[in-house]
């Protein structure tokens, strides 16, 4: 799909109910489409019934899920920047592993376009962190592959620690649908690296903004 | 799907009770639907027996599986072990999750998982359906979820089945994702895509 048909999706709602119909059925729509459905004016306070909730109410429901989808789109951004630093590298010569890496960049440029665009429809503006990964390049391929599998696992749980704080259903079912791709890149990662793929067992631990944030702190420029 | 309407939670259940009438006999649409609709707690009750009656199935798959597929490869059996170990622990949180909230765990269904045992191959060819499946039912269930630690639960279960897809993806020689979103699944789709390995318990 190309820039300006998302621009269209993300602004028009018609467009967006054709691409809907388009993707109807095969249970085909993408999370992009959650997000941008997501956002698509004042109807979609799920909470619904009687007991009406009052616009400052709404408001802060939607002030809420902007911090939290830049917050994730932060996170995005620097994984992101970190596959694109390493593959630019070329520090990893595996070309299985190279591979690899370069589907798990291209999933995370797609979770990027779909809450950049989020932040743009809940009315923020999205930032872009400066990013600095000098230090595990210089570490080689083994170091380079444990810090992918950290900041994976680290991915996963700052979103599983948000799921209950995200108000409308639809990012929440948007971050959810990027969560377990997370989750599949945690466990991918921790195979390479001779890891267990549950490192906290049969249930994945969260994390809280802030002890994700104080744990990517040495990747912001 | 929610990205198009938001589905209540009502007509999440409702759906998905009459698929289950279709998969499980009308025997067990009664309760199904009693403890989705009768009191205000029922909805997550619903959803949660709906996720262990998946958990039952994998548990299940697993455990056929390592007694039943014959030269299963160091790597395959260690990952079965490891997996099955999770789906029960799943089956066990689920069951007493459900009791906590006053509802009534659903029993293990019966399972026929036809010609997967023959080889590893095919074992993992399924394993890779079910795991991605699961995957979607959660994603597809946890925003009708009204508390927010059932959620949380949800969230902390469905991302160790996505860990589960993805190695056994690696084995598979399959990508980890189909791109940056894994699909998701209403409860219907979800029964329809299991009905075929489930018979009366």
């Amino acid at each position: 799909m190309t820039e300006p048909a998302m621009r269209e999706l993300a602004d028009d709602p018609t467009s967006r109910k054709r691409f809907f119909r388009m993707m109807g059925g095969a249970g085909a729509a993408s999370a992009f489409g959650i997000f941008l459905a997501a956002c698509g004016g004042d109807d979609d306070d799920t909470q619904g019934g009687s007991s009406a909730r009052t616009e400052t109410e709404k408001r802060m429901d939607a002030s809420g899920d902007l911090a939290i989808v830049q917050y994730a789109l932060t996170l995005e951004h620097l994984e992101t920047d970190f596959y694109n630093a390493v593959i630019d590298a070329g520090v990893i010569t595996d070309k299985a592993l190279a591979e690899t890496a370069k589907m798990i960049r291209d999933n995370e440029q797609e979770h990027v376009d779909a809450l950049t665009a989020t932040v743009e429809k809940l009315g923020g503006t999205p930032e872009k962190p400066m990013t600095t990964f000098d230090s595990v390049l210089e570490g080689g391929p083994d170091m380079v592959l444990e810090t992918a599998a950290v900041v994976e696992n680290l991915g996963a749980a700052a979103y599983l620690g948000q799921a209950g704080r995200i108000k409308s259903k639809e990012i929440l079912a948007a971050a959810l649908a990027i969560h377990s791709v997370e989750g599949r890149h945690a466990a991918a990662l921790n195979t390479v690296a001779g890891k267990t793929i549950v490192p906290d067992g049969a249930f994945a631990k969260p994390a809280s903004m802030d002890e994700v944030l104080a744990e990517v702190q040495p990747f912001l420029a | 799907m929610f990205e198009v309407q938001p589905v209540t939670r009502q007509a999440f259940i409702a759906r998905g009770a009459l698929t289950a009438g279709a998969v499980y006999g009308l025997g067990a649409v009664g309760p199904f639907v009693k403890q989705a609709m009768a009191q205000e707690e029922g909805g997550d009750v619903a959803i949660l027996n709906f996720a262990l009656t998946l958990e039952y199935l994998e548990a299940a798959y697993y455990d056929q599986a390592l007694k039943r597929v014959g030269g299963l490869s160091g790597d395959a059996k260690s990952l079965a072990t490891e997996i099955r170990d999770n789906e029960n622990e799943h089956v066990d949180a689920l069951a007493s999750t459900i009791e906590d909230l006053g509802g009534t765990p659903v029993k293990a269904p019966g399972v026929d998982f036809g010609k997967a045992f023959a080889s590893e191959k095919s074992f993992l060819a399924l394993a890779q359906t079910l795991e991605d499946t699961g995957v979607s039912a959660y994603n597809g269930a946890a925003p009708a979820i009204e508390s927010t630690d059932v959620l949380a639960a949800a969230g902390s279960i469905v991302q160790v089945e996505a860990r589960h897809a993805a190695a056994i993806r690696l084995l598979n020689g399959a990508p980890i994702s189909d791109g940056g979103f894994d699909k998701t699944l209403d409860m219907q789709q979800v029964l329809d895509a299991v009905k075929p390995f489930v018979r009366a318990s």
